[in-house]
């Protein structure tokens, strides 16, 4: 390889990427968010998509869902520099150490007439698409299912009238009785 | 608890973090005053345990506090006003962080009810300092501040060191509370980091060792922030297997430089024995070190036959760089420990009399080779002088960053751990001076060098005025060459020789600017004076600026020219225009 003079090594990594959720349950506290977004931006992670709430308010904990891309190495990097920061408990990667179920939720508003309303009611239905609003001219749909499910309904409601769409991110869960 | 007992908790917030230091065994800390901080320098005045030494710049405060920490393996404590002083302090933090130094930093913030209006001073300064600290808080509650403050301490001094800052607004610090004593429930719940090493990983690690036929061992800082077991135990692991060893230059005094196994420093600027031992190895040993870029050279040709053993108290350091074959997270004492106790019930010395025959066939190169001068200094030489005047004496040796850093630690033999602090992760021009100031103030009696460049001492000369007025002795030895010398080094070899801003124009007299500060002066510019000068040097009980002229363009070597793998380094011997040109072949730089 043929490395312009540098101080710095300059290295191409031809490891391909993969695509990793990770749950992450932290002390509710201020800026532990801000911590976390930070060391993506720091360090040159990839986001896909974030959600975070609390979700045992007594203990003050909150869980943030990640989904990252990266090559192993990366995604490795990625979980144990979370783990190290101070008021994380826990980092568990939903999709290499268990099998689990992701979901998401989008409002869909769609704007159209005539064919176009009546075949947009249609494919909701076929989606389990719930009507949350409506009027003469619109529906505002509300879709909840894994990210592809939720990408292909909007991809369908583009040429009917799509006006916009807001979407929580991905949250997720391991199957079975256990807890993380 | 008794009503007296409960009263004499009941303190304002200022109080609480003199108590707290107090509590902490804390005896010195470094500081500068400021609007936000008032509350605290006003209890300060108001006791004698804690001794505060005031800097001339917040900057100079951190250091001081590095070099306090890196000399007692006690962490060092700053203290700031809100606003310029805290940002003056992400200098000193980013470098604590990069090196895993214990810091606690407190600062002062504007009061709770300004916080986010652009008042006077105001800085997001936890913000701002996130990304440069193990941890820090915003106490916005005085009864929050005792838990906050022991578990700041605690957070800098466990684990993987590092440092901290508490930001602790005005209104708080007036504020009246109630204090309580460190307790173990200050700590998140959040926080545990790992000691004990797992015990399969190490039985692998000893099987590893004893069936090496080309074993090394590569320590760093962890060892020596570990403490002073796991120094003896390295000590006892290279006595008991054989096995050769080389350091970090963060890891250097761990295995002392006189020892028998001891192959000098690696990495770019390493001899050449310890970089071919690196390369040619068949089972390594990392103990304590990250694998960093200065180090490996090019990663994917480094050491490409060994099977690698890592230690590290910090998982995220494991398989950062380099994959690893057997990783044991935990502190390094502890797994030392461990590894010594398996291989004497179980294993036997490796037979590695072959290996040994190869590394003298390497160090008969004599990487570190410089040709002396009668006419002009030669820095190496300087540094070998220095070093041969204060061998055992005690002393302690800081340094500032670029060409004689890398001389310092390639020629000045480091015997004991704690004795030598320099900046190796952020590599911060402006650090020895202040460092200094801070390992003198925890070791008053002791000789305390800074190995310094002309052009790094510039940047925190200010701190002179603090020697000066706590008349603490510290020695600054300005190897000077009157360039950026190492910043010349690389624009010689990689930028056609176009030294554009790297000559030291308009250099003051350093004499004069010692007796400006009311310290000592001294200049030697030929070889026939050195030794004098610096035995004049180490005799004054007095802060010494010693401007030692040495060569212009000296260049360091060995070095491993960017891009190339261990056994790719360019030797002194072969450092003639051509064999640099071909190293260095390529266009510009884009990093
Ligand atoms: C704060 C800071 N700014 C810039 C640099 C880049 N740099 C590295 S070495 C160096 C030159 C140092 O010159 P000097 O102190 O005279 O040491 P020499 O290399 O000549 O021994 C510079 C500018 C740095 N390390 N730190
Ligand atoms: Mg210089």
């Amino acid at each position: 390889m043929n490395q312009p003079a540098s101080a710095y090594f300059i290295e191409e990594r031809h490891d391909p990427n993969e695509t990793h959720t990770l749950a992450v349950l932290v002390q509710n506290e201020p800026g532990v968010l801000a911590r976390v977004i930070g060391l993506f931006s720091g360090r040159g992670y990839n986001i896909e998509s974030l959600t975070v709430s609390e979700t045992e308010a007594q203990k003050h904990l909150s869980r943030i869902t990640i989904v990252t891309t990266g090559t192993p190495m990366v995604i490795a990097q990625i979980k144990h520099q979370l783990d190290r920061m101070v008021p994380v408990y826990q980092v568990v990667d939903m999709t290499q150490t268990r099998r689990s179920i992701e979901r998401e939720l989008a409002m869909v508003k769609v704007r159209g007439q005539g064919e176009h309303r009546v075949e947009s009611l249609r494919l909701a239905d076929a989606f389990r698409a719930r009507v949350i609003d409506a009027t003469t001219e619109s529906f505002v749909f509300e879709i909840t299912g894994n990210t592809d499910k939720i990408n292909q309904f909007i991809d369908l409601m583009r040429p009917l009238g799509l006006v916009e769409v807001s979407r929580t991110g991905v949250a997720a869960i391991g199957r079975g009785p256990e807890g993380m | 608890m008794s009503d007296k007992s409960h009263d004499s908790n009941q303190m304002t917030g200022a109080a609480m973090i003199v108590r707290a230091l107090i509590d902490h065994g804390v005896t010195d800390i470094f500081g500068y005053p400021g609007g936000a901080v008032l509350p605290i320098y006003d209890e300060i005045f108001q006791q004698s345990e804690v001794q505060h030494i005031l800097v001339r710049h917040e900057q100079g405060a951190g250091h001081a506090a590095e070099g306090y920490a890196r000399s007692t393996g006690k962490p060092g404590v700053a203290l700031v006003t809100s606003g310029p002083g805290a940002t003056n302090m992400v200098t000193p933090l980013t470098d604590a962080l990069m090196d895993s130094i214990p810091l606690v930093c407190i600062s002062g913030q504007v009061p709770t009810h300004l916080i986010g209006n652009d008042a006077f001073q105001e800085c997001d300064t936890v913000g701002i300092t996130r990304p440069c600290t193990k941890h820090n808080w915003l106490v916005r509650d005085v009864n929050d501040l005792a838990k906050v403050l022991h578990e700041a301490f605690y957070v800098a001094t466990t684990g993987r060191p590092g440092p901290v800052l508490v930001d602790v607004p005005k209104d708080v610090q007036f504020a009246t509370g109630t204090y309580h004593p460190p307790r173990k429930s200050d700590v998140h719940r959040s926080y545990a980091p790992r000691v004990k090493g797992d015990a399969t990983q190490i039985r692998k690690a000893v099987s590893l060792l004893a069936s090496a036929k080309r074993p090394v061992i590569y320590s760093g800082g962890g060892v020596i922030n570990s403490g002073p077991e796991a120094t003896k135990l390295l000590r006892e692991l290279v006595e008991v297997t054989g096995i050769p060893i080389t350091s970090t230059l963060m890891g250097l005094g761990a295995y002392p430089a006189s020892g028998k196994n001891w192959l000098g420093m690696l990495g770019m600027h390493g001899t050449y024995e310890a970089n071919m031992t690196m390369h040619d190895c068949d089972v390594m040993l990392c103990v304590g070190a990250r694998f960093d870029d200065r180090i490996t050279g090019r990663v994917d040709a480094f050491s490409p036959g060994s099977k690698k053993i890592h230690i590290d108290i910090d998982p995220s350091s494991i398989n950062k760089n380099i994959r690893v074959d057997v990783p044991i997270i935990g502190d390094c004492g502890n797994v030392l420990g461990d590894i010594l106790q398996v291989f004497k019930a179980e294993a036997k010395k490796p037979d590695i009399k072959a290996w040994w025959q190869q590394i003298a066939q390497w160090r008969a190169r004599n990487s570190l080779y410089y040709k002396k001068s009668n006419d002009v200094i030669l820095p190496q030489h300087a540094i070998q002088s220095l070093f041969e005047a204060t061998r055992g004496k005690d002393t302690y040796i800081t340094t500032e960053v670029g060409q004689h850093q890398m001389w310092a630690a390639q020629f000045y033999g480091f015997e004991e751990p704690h004795r030598w602090m320099t900046s190796g992760g952020l590599g911060t021009m402006g650090y020895g001076l202040p460092a200094a100031v801070g390992v003198q103030v925890a070791h008053p009696d002791s000789l305390v060098i800074d190995i310094a460049g002309d052009a790094s001492v510039q940047m925190t000369i200010q701190e002179m005025s603090t020697a000066v007025q706590y008349e603490l002795p510290i020695k600054i030895f300005i190897l000077n060459n009157q360039y950026m010398g190492m910043v010349r080094q690389w624009q010689q070899l990689l930028h056609g020789n176009r030294l554009s801003h790297s000559y030291s124009e308009a250099l003051p007299d350093f004499v004069k600017l010692a007796e400006a500060y009311g310290a000592v002066g001294l200049q030697v510019t030929k070889p026939a004076d050195l030794d004098g000068a610096i035995k004049e040097m180490i005799a004054v009980k007095r802060p010494v600026l010693f401007d030692c002229r040495v060569a212009a363009l000296e260049n360091c070597f060995p070095m491993i020219p960017s891009g190339k793998a261990h056994n790719e380094m360019l030797l002194p011997e072969q450092a003639n225009d051509e064999a640099t040109a071909k190293a260095f072949a390529g266009g510009k730089a884009l990093v």
